[in-house]
């Protein structure tokens, strides 16, 4: 499967939960926290359970607990994706 | 340290069927515009009641932040506009305030209905990993309260009240409370709605749903041919202040909660006399105000023959037969269940600062077992003291009575 860019997380974190006034998700935050961000713990569950359903994976918890910046999630997003794609 | 002096409304937000923010709904009000309709939010056609009053022009983008878009329910956000104007109109910046000196209190009755319905559907028809994490609070009670606290940095005691009507009432009373235990400022007053085929159903099954599908006859207070009432959403959040830390700032009041009272009515299918008389009576001792002080009832206005000859009764007993104006503004949103008494309370406060009273509409003239002097066209003069009701379904009675503030 395709990896996940970063211009995908943007535009699902924007859908799912939205955009914090004063922050712009086009601009340079690939090392900004969530937090940061402002998406809170729920915000990225709602966010992770829709990716969970447009790639038909699960992500495991510590991916979510672990990943606090784009870049972070990005990486261990698609390693996740890799090591569904290969075969058996 | 609280003042003893009665506490000041000092802000309203309104979302009403018959106008957005309280200028329109205040103007459409006076001129008598209602706002019943057939639904539109859902398709309704198919169910015996097809009439309700739905706030007009609400367009989500304008007036919501979009980080709180994907975790509201359409009633919240009404609750989030009405309790933005609210402040703005109370000209007071919490972050001004102590941390935990102001606190929010909202009546509720059912909670995010429309949200909640939506997630229980992709539930049964997708499965659990498609139901939205913010489900977790969006069908709430209390999330009204909690989603303004948090928006506004509101960290003082807060809460939410489910009384059915009464708990426009009911709320106003708490705040009280609270200030009265030290608070400085209360976010208080309800906005509610469930214009969904959920709440729809609910509604049918209380049994006191008008059928009737001409707006201007289908929910008719106190008239010979009322047949039950028309469902609305919308409300009024309140701005209530304790009375020295609202002068020390120089704040505009629009009137004083003087008196408030609730009581309860006893198990059906007793014959002792409904509770609403006594409340009323406990709302003029706890103002201090005889019945000849009231300048102006606002009724409940159930729209149902026997509670409407109740109320009546109730009026005729404590003010004498049609010894008080009594309007039903209510007439021109339909019934807006916990919003429903909060935005006549802001009907009331608007008419003891004005010295006007709104009419009732659609209803030419009481039932003659409903011997209430009602007030059909604008009234205009000195209005001192208004007395508010509202009755909850199951037995919940509650009164107020807001007091003209004089411009200090």
């Amino acid at each position: 499967m395709a990896e996940m860019t970063l211009e995908q997380l943007t535009g699902l974190l924007r859908e799912c939960a939205g955009e914090e006034e004063g922050v712009d998700l086009d601009g340079d935050v690939l090392d900004r926290s969530f937090t940061n961000l402002g998406y809170d713990s729920l915000a990225m569950l709602q966010v992770i359970g829709r990716i969970e359903q447009d790639y038909g994976l699960t992500l495991p918890d510590e991916v979510v607990a672990e990943a606090t910046t784009p870049r972070q999630f990005l990486a261990r997003m698609n390693d996740g994706l890799s090591e569904v794609a290969r075969p058996a | 340290m609280s003042s003893t002096a009665s506490p000041l409304f000092t802000g309203i937000g309104v979302t009403a069927p018959n106008g957005l923010g309280t200028e329109a709904w205040w103007r459409a009000t006076l001129a008598g515009e209602h706002g019943i309709r057939p639904v539109s939010r859902f398709d309704a056609t198919g169910y015996p009641a097809t009439l309700a009053g739905e706030v007009p022009d609400y367009e989500p983008e304008r007036h919501i932040p979009s980080r709180l878009l994907p975790q509201t329910d359409h009633m919240t956000r009404l609750a989030l506009t009405a309790a933005e104007e609210a402040l703005s109109d109370a000209n007071v910046d919490p972050d001004g305030l102590p941390e935990y000196a102001a606190g929010v209190v909202t009546a509720a009755s059912a909670g995010g209905f429309e949200f909640g319905q939506r997630e229980l559907q992709a539930l049964w028809s997708k499965g659990g990993q498609f139901v939205s994490a913010y489900q977790s609070f969006a069908w709430f009670y209390a999330v009204n309260a909690g989603q303004i606290s948090i928006r506004h940095g509101l960290r003082g005691p807060s809460g939410v009240l489910v009384t059915e009507q009464a708990g426009g009432l009911d709320v106003v009373a708490q705040a009280r409370r609270q200030l009265r235990k030290g608070s400085a400022l209360m976010v208080t007053g309800g906005v509610d709605g469930s214009l969904c085929p959920w709440g729809w159903t609910g509604h049918l099954a209380g049994g006191r749903m008008s059928t009737v599908a001409e707006p201007e006859r289908a929910y008719l207070p106190f008239a010979g041919d009322a047949r039950g009432h028309v469902a609305g959403e919308g409300g009024a959040i309140l701005i209530l202040e304790d009375a020295a830390a609202a002068r020390a700032r120089g704040a505009r009041t629009y009137g004083a909660l003087a008196g408030y009272a609730a009581t309860f009515d006893p198990a059906p299918g007793t014959d002792a006399e409904p509770g609403l008389r006594r409340a009323v009576e406990l709302a003029l001792d706890d103002a201090g105000l005889a019945a000849g002080d009231i300048d102006v009832v606002f009724a409940d206005g159930a729209g149902i023959r026997d509670l409407d000859r109740q109320e009546a009764d109730a009026l005729a007993r404590v003010f004498g037969p049609r010894g008080v104006p009594v309007t039903v503004p209510k007439t021109m949103t339909g019934r807006l269940l916990a919003g429903g008494a909060a935005l006549d309370l802001a009907a009331a406060l608007l008419s003891v600062h004005e010295g006007l009273i709104p009419p009732t509409v659609h209803v030419t003239s009481p039932a003659d077992d409903c011997p209430v002097d009602l007030v059909t066209a604008v009234r205009r003069g000195p209005v001192r003291h208004a007395l508010v009701l509202a009755r909850g379904h199951g037995g919940f009675n509650a009164a107020a009575v807001v007091t003209a503030v004089p411009d200090s």
